[in-house]
Protein backbone atom coordinates (compact mmCIF):
# COMPACT_ATOMS: atom_id res chain seq x y z
CA UNK A 1 0.00 0.00 0.00
CA UNK A 2 2.88 2.47 0.41
CA UNK A 3 4.84 1.25 -2.37
CA UNK A 4 1.53 2.00 -4.58
CA UNK A 5 1.40 5.66 -3.05
CA UNK A 6 4.81 6.18 -3.46
CA UNK A 7 4.41 5.03 -6.84
CA UNK A 8 1.77 7.79 -7.54
CA UNK A 9 3.09 10.51 -5.59
CA UNK A 10 6.73 10.05 -7.43
CA UNK A 11 4.77 9.37 -10.63
CA UNK A 12 2.85 12.73 -10.01
CA UNK A 13 6.37 14.79 -9.58
CA UNK A 14 8.14 13.44 -12.33
CA UNK A 15 4.80 14.04 -15.09
CA UNK A 16 4.75 17.65 -13.63
CA UNK A 17 8.63 18.06 -14.54
CA UNK A 18 7.73 16.22 -17.36
CA UNK A 19 5.13 18.93 -18.49
CA UNK A 20 7.06 21.85 -18.31
CA UNK A 21 9.20 20.63 -21.13
CA UNK A 22 6.29 22.77 -22.51
CA UNK A 23 8.27 25.44 -21.40
CA UNK A 24 11.04 25.51 -24.22
CA UNK A 25 8.85 26.25 -27.40
CA UNK A 26 7.36 29.34 -26.03
CA UNK A 27 10.62 30.68 -24.85
CA UNK A 28 11.95 30.09 -28.61
CA UNK A 29 9.17 31.86 -30.03
CA UNK A 30 8.98 34.80 -27.81
CA UNK A 31 12.76 35.42 -28.29
CA UNK A 32 11.75 35.34 -32.15
CA UNK A 33 9.37 37.63 -31.65
CA UNK A 34 11.01 39.77 -29.35
CA UNK A 35 14.36 39.75 -31.96
CA UNK A 36 12.42 40.98 -34.98
CA UNK A 37 10.69 43.54 -32.88
CA UNK A 38 14.22 45.13 -32.29
CA UNK A 39 15.35 44.96 -35.62
CA UNK A 40 11.86 47.22 -36.78
CA UNK A 41 12.18 49.21 -34.13
CA UNK A 42 16.26 49.90 -35.48
CA UNK A 43 15.09 50.67 -38.79
CA UNK A 44 12.49 52.47 -37.98
CA UNK A 45 11.99 53.82 -34.39
CA UNK A 46 9.21 56.18 -35.08
CA UNK A 47 7.43 52.99 -35.01
CA UNK A 48 8.16 51.81 -31.71
CA UNK A 49 4.39 52.03 -30.11
CA UNK A 50 2.75 49.89 -32.35
CA UNK A 51 5.52 47.69 -32.79
CA UNK A 52 5.68 47.14 -29.36
CA UNK A 53 1.78 46.74 -28.75
CA UNK A 54 1.61 44.12 -31.09
CA UNK A 55 5.03 42.38 -29.79
CA UNK A 56 3.35 41.92 -26.57
CA UNK A 57 0.09 40.38 -28.12
CA UNK A 58 2.14 38.15 -30.36
CA UNK A 59 3.89 36.92 -26.68
CA UNK A 60 1.25 36.69 -24.72
CA UNK A 61 -0.90 33.88 -27.80
CA UNK A 62 2.72 32.29 -28.05
CA UNK A 63 2.86 32.01 -24.24
CA UNK A 64 -0.89 29.89 -23.92
CA UNK A 65 0.93 26.47 -25.21
CA UNK A 66 3.37 26.77 -22.13
CA UNK A 67 0.57 27.93 -19.77
CA UNK A 68 -1.30 24.92 -20.68
CA UNK A 69 1.50 22.44 -19.74
CA UNK A 70 1.76 24.91 -16.56
CA UNK A 71 -1.87 24.55 -15.90
CA UNK A 72 -1.44 20.57 -16.40
CA UNK A 73 1.49 20.92 -13.58
CA UNK A 74 -0.06 22.59 -11.42
CA UNK A 75 -3.10 19.82 -11.09
CA UNK A 76 -0.56 16.91 -11.49
CA UNK A 77 1.18 18.43 -7.90
CA UNK A 78 -1.73 19.98 -6.19
CA UNK A 79 -4.75 17.72 -7.43
CA UNK A 80 -4.04 14.53 -8.92
CA UNK A 81 -1.96 12.76 -5.87
CA UNK A 82 -5.38 13.26 -3.54
CA UNK A 83 -7.66 12.10 -6.11
CA UNK A 84 -5.60 9.32 -7.25
CA UNK A 85 -4.71 8.16 -3.40
CA UNK A 86 -8.24 8.14 -2.75
CA UNK A 87 -9.04 6.08 -5.51
CA UNK A 88 -6.74 3.67 -4.63
CA UNK A 89 -7.88 3.23 -0.88
CA UNK A 90 -11.28 3.18 -2.23
CA UNK A 91 -10.84 -0.05 -4.35
CA UNK A 92 -8.08 -1.45 -1.70
CA UNK A 93 -10.94 -0.74 1.05
CA UNK A 94 -13.60 -2.38 -1.37
CA UNK A 95 -11.14 -5.80 -1.83
CA UNK B 1 -11.91 78.61 -9.38
CA UNK B 2 -15.69 78.10 -7.88
CA UNK B 3 -15.12 77.35 -4.31
CA UNK B 4 -16.37 73.84 -3.56
CA UNK B 5 -19.55 72.98 -1.31
CA UNK B 6 -19.33 71.34 2.04
CA UNK B 7 -22.22 68.89 0.26
CA UNK B 8 -19.71 68.56 -2.57
CA UNK B 9 -16.69 67.39 -0.13
CA UNK B 10 -18.88 65.72 2.50
CA UNK B 11 -19.69 63.15 -0.86
CA UNK B 12 -16.24 63.05 -1.95
CA UNK B 13 -15.06 62.19 1.28
CA UNK B 14 -18.13 59.58 1.35
CA UNK B 15 -16.99 57.87 -1.98
CA UNK B 16 -13.25 57.17 -0.61
CA UNK B 17 -14.43 56.18 2.75
CA UNK B 18 -16.65 53.58 0.32
CA UNK B 19 -13.42 52.72 -1.88
CA UNK B 20 -11.34 51.85 1.07
CA UNK B 21 -14.14 49.94 3.46
CA UNK B 22 -14.31 46.86 1.14
CA UNK B 23 -10.71 46.48 1.29
CA UNK B 24 -10.09 46.87 5.15
CA UNK B 25 -13.43 44.60 5.24
CA UNK B 26 -11.10 42.07 2.96
CA UNK B 27 -8.13 42.14 4.58
CA UNK B 28 -10.01 41.37 7.93
CA UNK B 29 -12.12 38.36 6.60
CA UNK B 30 -8.70 37.20 5.52
CA UNK B 31 -6.90 37.73 8.58
CA UNK B 32 -9.24 36.29 10.98
CA UNK B 33 -9.80 32.95 8.99
CA UNK B 34 -6.66 32.24 7.30
CA UNK B 35 -5.22 29.34 9.42
CA UNK B 36 -1.23 29.74 10.53
CA UNK B 37 1.20 27.85 7.96
CA UNK B 38 4.88 27.10 8.28
CA UNK B 39 7.23 26.85 4.49
CA UNK B 40 5.24 26.39 1.35
CA UNK B 41 1.84 27.07 1.36
CA UNK B 42 0.10 27.06 -2.51
CA UNK B 43 -3.30 26.84 -1.54
CA UNK B 44 -6.24 27.86 -4.04
CA UNK B 45 -9.08 30.26 -3.18
CA UNK B 46 -10.51 28.81 0.43
CA UNK B 47 -14.02 28.18 1.38
CA UNK B 48 -16.14 30.54 3.66
CA UNK B 49 -19.02 28.31 3.58
CA UNK B 50 -21.44 26.28 1.84
CA UNK B 51 -24.84 26.80 1.04
CA UNK B 52 -26.90 24.00 0.25
CA UNK B 53 -28.82 23.87 -3.27
CA UNK B 54 -31.09 21.23 -4.53
CA UNK B 55 -28.48 20.15 -7.41
CA UNK B 56 -25.66 20.60 -6.00
CA UNK B 57 -24.38 22.75 -3.17
CA UNK B 58 -23.21 26.42 -3.28
CA UNK B 59 -19.83 26.78 -2.12
CA UNK B 60 -19.22 30.25 -1.74
CA UNK B 61 -15.22 31.17 -2.20
CA UNK B 62 -12.80 33.84 -1.08
CA UNK B 63 -12.14 34.29 -5.11
CA UNK B 64 -15.77 35.63 -5.09
CA UNK B 65 -15.71 37.44 -2.01
CA UNK B 66 -12.68 39.18 -3.42
CA UNK B 67 -14.49 39.86 -7.17
CA UNK B 68 -17.43 41.46 -5.09
CA UNK B 69 -14.85 43.54 -3.39
CA UNK B 70 -13.48 44.86 -6.10
CA UNK B 71 -16.81 45.26 -7.85
CA UNK B 72 -17.75 47.75 -5.19
CA UNK B 73 -14.23 49.39 -5.70
CA UNK B 74 -14.97 50.50 -8.81
CA UNK B 75 -18.01 51.29 -8.53
CA UNK B 76 -17.66 54.05 -5.46
CA UNK B 77 -14.06 54.74 -7.82
CA UNK B 78 -16.08 55.45 -10.69
CA UNK B 79 -18.14 57.28 -9.27
CA UNK B 80 -15.65 59.70 -7.53
CA UNK B 81 -14.04 60.07 -10.97
CA UNK B 82 -16.76 61.34 -12.61
CA UNK B 83 -18.23 63.21 -9.52
CA UNK B 84 -18.56 66.94 -10.18
CA UNK B 85 -18.33 67.06 -14.08
CA UNK B 86 -18.76 70.03 -15.79
CA UNK B 87 -18.41 71.63 -19.29
CA UNK B 88 -15.33 73.62 -18.04
CA UNK B 89 -13.20 70.30 -16.30
CA UNK B 90 -12.86 72.30 -13.15
CA UNK B 91 -11.54 69.12 -11.14
CA UNK B 92 -8.33 67.75 -11.74
CA UNK B 93 -9.84 64.10 -11.58
CA UNK B 94 -12.32 65.10 -14.44
CA UNK B 95 -8.83 65.30 -16.70
CA UNK B 96 -7.87 62.12 -15.72
CA UNK B 97 -11.47 60.49 -16.10
CA UNK B 98 -11.37 62.02 -20.01
CA UNK B 99 -8.46 60.36 -20.66
CA UNK B 100 -8.72 56.79 -20.09
CA UNK B 101 -12.28 57.11 -21.82
CA UNK B 102 -10.76 58.98 -25.06
CA UNK B 103 -7.64 56.21 -24.72
CA UNK B 104 -10.12 53.58 -24.96
CA UNK B 105 -12.39 54.70 -27.57
CA UNK B 106 -8.90 55.15 -29.60
CA UNK B 107 -8.46 51.73 -28.94
CA UNK B 108 -11.85 50.44 -29.69
CA UNK B 109 -11.88 52.40 -32.65
CA UNK B 110 -8.91 51.37 -34.26
CA UNK B 111 -9.04 47.66 -33.80
CA UNK B 112 -13.03 47.07 -34.56
CA UNK B 113 -14.18 49.70 -36.53
CA UNK B 114 -16.89 52.57 -36.75
CA UNK B 115 -19.94 49.91 -36.23
CA UNK B 116 -18.62 48.61 -32.62
CA UNK B 117 -18.37 51.84 -31.03
CA UNK B 118 -21.50 50.63 -28.37
CA UNK B 119 -18.77 48.25 -27.12
CA UNK B 120 -16.52 50.85 -25.19
CA UNK B 121 -18.41 50.42 -21.92
CA UNK B 122 -17.90 46.97 -22.44
CA UNK B 123 -14.15 47.26 -22.86
CA UNK B 124 -13.56 49.61 -19.96
CA UNK B 125 -15.30 47.69 -17.61
CA UNK B 126 -13.28 44.24 -19.39
CA UNK B 127 -9.99 45.94 -18.93
CA UNK B 128 -10.67 47.96 -15.39
CA UNK B 129 -12.30 44.64 -13.55
CA UNK B 130 -9.27 42.55 -14.90
CA UNK B 131 -6.45 44.99 -13.88
CA UNK B 132 -7.95 45.62 -10.65
CA UNK B 133 -8.65 42.17 -9.53
CA UNK B 134 -4.95 41.74 -9.89
CA UNK B 135 -3.74 44.58 -8.66
CA UNK B 136 -5.49 43.80 -5.55
CA UNK B 137 -2.71 41.15 -4.49
CA UNK B 138 -1.19 44.41 -3.47
CA UNK B 139 -2.85 44.22 -0.33
CA UNK B 140 -2.31 40.60 0.32
CA UNK B 141 -5.43 39.52 -0.76
CA UNK B 142 -6.19 36.67 -2.85
CA UNK B 143 -6.67 37.66 -6.64
CA UNK B 144 -9.94 36.63 -8.06
CA UNK B 145 -7.89 36.15 -11.82
CA UNK B 146 -6.28 33.35 -10.45
CA UNK B 147 -9.09 31.68 -10.33
CA UNK B 148 -9.97 29.46 -13.33
CA UNK B 149 -14.06 30.17 -12.68
CA UNK B 150 -13.89 33.82 -12.54
CA UNK B 151 -11.70 33.56 -15.60
CA UNK B 152 -13.83 31.50 -17.30
CA UNK B 153 -16.79 33.47 -16.62
CA UNK B 154 -15.41 36.05 -18.67
CA UNK B 155 -14.68 34.34 -21.57
CA UNK B 156 -17.85 32.52 -21.77
CA UNK B 157 -19.19 35.91 -21.92
CA UNK B 158 -17.18 36.75 -24.83
CA UNK B 159 -17.93 33.24 -26.23
CA UNK B 160 -21.67 33.91 -26.19
CA UNK B 161 -20.98 37.31 -27.70
CA UNK B 162 -18.58 36.11 -30.46
CA UNK B 163 -21.43 33.74 -31.44
CA UNK B 164 -24.36 36.30 -31.42
CA UNK B 165 -22.06 37.99 -33.99
CA UNK B 166 -21.60 35.20 -36.12
CA UNK B 167 -25.36 34.50 -36.02
CA UNK B 168 -25.85 38.18 -37.37
CA UNK B 169 -25.33 37.17 -40.78
CA UNK B 170 -28.03 34.51 -40.27
CA UNK B 171 -27.51 30.96 -38.90
CA UNK B 172 -27.37 28.95 -41.91
CA UNK B 173 -24.12 30.93 -42.66
CA UNK B 174 -23.13 30.35 -39.13
CA UNK B 175 -23.31 26.72 -39.53
CA UNK B 176 -21.58 27.17 -43.15
CA UNK B 177 -18.84 28.72 -41.96
CA UNK B 178 -17.53 25.65 -40.39
CA UNK B 179 -16.84 24.22 -43.51
CA UNK B 180 -14.69 26.84 -45.07
CA UNK B 181 -12.37 26.06 -46.35
CA UNK B 182 -13.24 22.38 -47.04
CA UNK B 183 -15.93 19.70 -45.23
CA UNK B 184 -13.20 18.12 -44.62
CA UNK B 185 -12.19 20.06 -41.89
CA UNK B 186 -15.32 20.19 -39.72
CA UNK B 187 -13.85 18.75 -36.57
CA UNK B 188 -11.19 20.92 -36.56
CA UNK B 189 -12.90 24.20 -36.81
CA UNK B 190 -15.65 22.97 -34.25
CA UNK B 191 -12.22 22.68 -31.72
CA UNK B 192 -10.82 25.56 -32.51
CA UNK B 193 -14.08 27.61 -31.80
CA UNK B 194 -14.67 25.79 -28.35
CA UNK B 195 -10.63 26.74 -27.92
CA UNK B 196 -11.05 29.99 -28.22
CA UNK B 197 -12.95 30.66 -24.61
CA UNK B 198 -10.66 27.53 -23.12
CA UNK B 199 -7.44 29.23 -24.33
CA UNK B 200 -8.61 32.99 -23.48
CA UNK B 201 -9.33 32.20 -19.74
CA UNK B 202 -5.90 29.74 -19.02
CA UNK B 203 -4.12 32.42 -20.45
CA UNK B 204 -5.10 34.84 -18.03
CA UNK B 205 -5.66 32.56 -14.99
CA UNK B 206 -1.92 30.86 -15.32
CA UNK B 207 0.17 34.01 -16.16
CA UNK B 208 -1.54 35.44 -12.43
CA UNK B 209 -1.33 31.90 -11.30
CA UNK B 210 2.43 31.49 -12.39
CA UNK B 211 3.30 34.17 -10.61
CA UNK B 212 1.60 33.77 -7.20
CA UNK B 213 3.26 30.18 -7.19
CA UNK B 214 7.31 31.94 -8.61
CA UNK B 215 7.15 34.43 -5.59
CA UNK B 216 5.97 31.99 -2.78
CA UNK B 217 8.50 29.69 -4.33
CA UNK B 218 10.96 32.72 -4.04
CA UNK B 219 10.18 34.10 -0.69
CA UNK B 220 10.38 30.43 1.18
CA UNK B 221 14.28 30.11 -1.30
CA UNK B 222 15.22 32.89 0.18
CA UNK B 223 14.15 32.57 3.40
CA UNK B 224 16.16 28.98 3.52
CA UNK B 225 19.46 30.94 2.23
CA UNK B 226 19.23 33.51 4.90
CA UNK B 227 18.68 31.64 7.65
CA UNK B 228 21.68 28.96 5.70
CA UNK B 229 24.12 31.81 5.84
CA UNK B 230 23.31 33.77 9.02
CA UNK B 231 22.22 30.63 11.40
CA UNK B 232 25.46 29.57 12.74
CA UNK B 233 25.03 33.34 14.29
CA UNK B 234 24.68 33.29 18.10
CA UNK B 235 21.38 35.08 19.65
CA UNK B 236 18.26 37.28 17.62
CA UNK B 237 21.57 37.66 14.70
CA UNK B 238 20.41 34.33 13.26
CA UNK B 239 16.86 35.77 12.44
CA UNK B 240 17.67 38.41 10.21
CA UNK B 241 16.15 37.92 7.00
CA UNK B 242 18.69 39.36 4.59
CA UNK B 243 17.90 37.98 1.27
CA UNK B 244 13.98 38.73 2.02
CA UNK B 245 14.46 42.20 1.95
CA UNK B 246 14.18 43.90 -1.33
CA UNK B 247 14.48 41.27 -3.50
CA UNK B 248 10.32 40.04 -3.52
CA UNK B 249 9.34 43.42 -4.12
CA UNK B 250 11.30 43.15 -7.29
CA UNK B 251 9.55 40.04 -8.32
CA UNK B 252 6.18 41.68 -7.25
CA UNK B 253 7.31 44.47 -9.08
CA UNK B 254 6.78 42.59 -12.61
CA UNK B 255 4.43 39.57 -11.40
CA UNK B 256 1.65 41.83 -9.95
CA UNK B 257 1.78 45.54 -11.52
CA UNK B 258 3.16 45.17 -15.10
CA UNK B 259 2.10 41.30 -15.34
CA UNK B 260 -1.36 42.04 -14.08
CA UNK B 261 -2.11 44.84 -15.82
CA UNK B 262 -0.58 43.41 -19.30
CA UNK B 263 -3.09 40.44 -19.30
CA UNK B 264 -6.00 42.84 -18.63
CA UNK B 265 -4.67 44.89 -21.93
CA UNK B 266 -4.13 41.60 -23.49
CA UNK B 267 -7.90 40.10 -22.53
CA UNK B 268 -9.36 43.19 -24.06
CA UNK B 269 -7.47 43.09 -27.23
CA UNK B 270 -8.81 39.79 -27.82
CA UNK B 271 -12.09 40.23 -26.81
CA UNK B 272 -12.06 43.25 -29.69
CA UNK B 273 -9.96 41.02 -31.78
CA UNK B 274 -12.18 38.03 -31.54
CA UNK B 275 -15.75 39.85 -31.58
CA UNK B 276 -14.86 41.77 -34.51
CA UNK B 277 -13.48 39.05 -36.55
CA UNK B 278 -16.67 37.20 -36.02
CA UNK B 279 -18.93 39.89 -37.82
CA UNK B 280 -18.92 39.56 -41.58
CA UNK B 281 -19.74 43.15 -42.06
CA UNK B 282 -20.04 42.53 -46.02
CA UNK B 283 -22.50 40.02 -45.86
CA UNK B 284 -25.01 41.39 -43.23
CA UNK B 285 -24.97 44.80 -45.18
CA UNK B 286 -25.53 42.81 -48.70
CA UNK B 287 -28.35 40.71 -46.48
CA UNK B 288 -29.59 43.69 -44.76
CA UNK B 289 -29.93 45.96 -48.35
CA UNK B 290 -31.57 42.69 -49.72
CA UNK B 291 -34.13 43.09 -46.91
CA UNK B 292 -35.11 46.27 -47.47
CA UNK B 293 -35.32 45.65 -51.42
CA UNK B 294 -37.92 43.52 -50.65
CA UNK B 295 -39.78 44.75 -48.11
CA UNK B 296 -40.40 48.20 -50.46
CA UNK B 297 -41.89 45.39 -53.02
Amino acid sequence: MELAIGIILGCCALGAGMAMIAGIGPGIGEGNAVASACEAIARQPESKGSVTTTMLMGCAIAETTGLYALVIAILLIFVAPNILVDILVNTMGAL
Amino acid sequence: MKKTSLRFKITDIFYIVMMILPIVCGIVLQVLTKPASEGISITGARIYFTVPMPLQDFPVTESQVNSVIVLVVLFFFCRFMTHGLSEKAELKRQHFAEMAVEKVTDLVEENMGEYFMGFVPFIIAILALSAFSSLITLFGLFPPTSDINIVGGWAVLVFVLITYYKMKCGPINYLKSFTQPVALLTPINLISEVATPVSMAFRHYGNVLSGTVISVLLGSALAGLSSMILGKLPGFLADIPLFQIGIPAVMSLYFDLFSGCLQAFIFAMLTMMYVAGAFDFETYKSKKARKSAKNKI
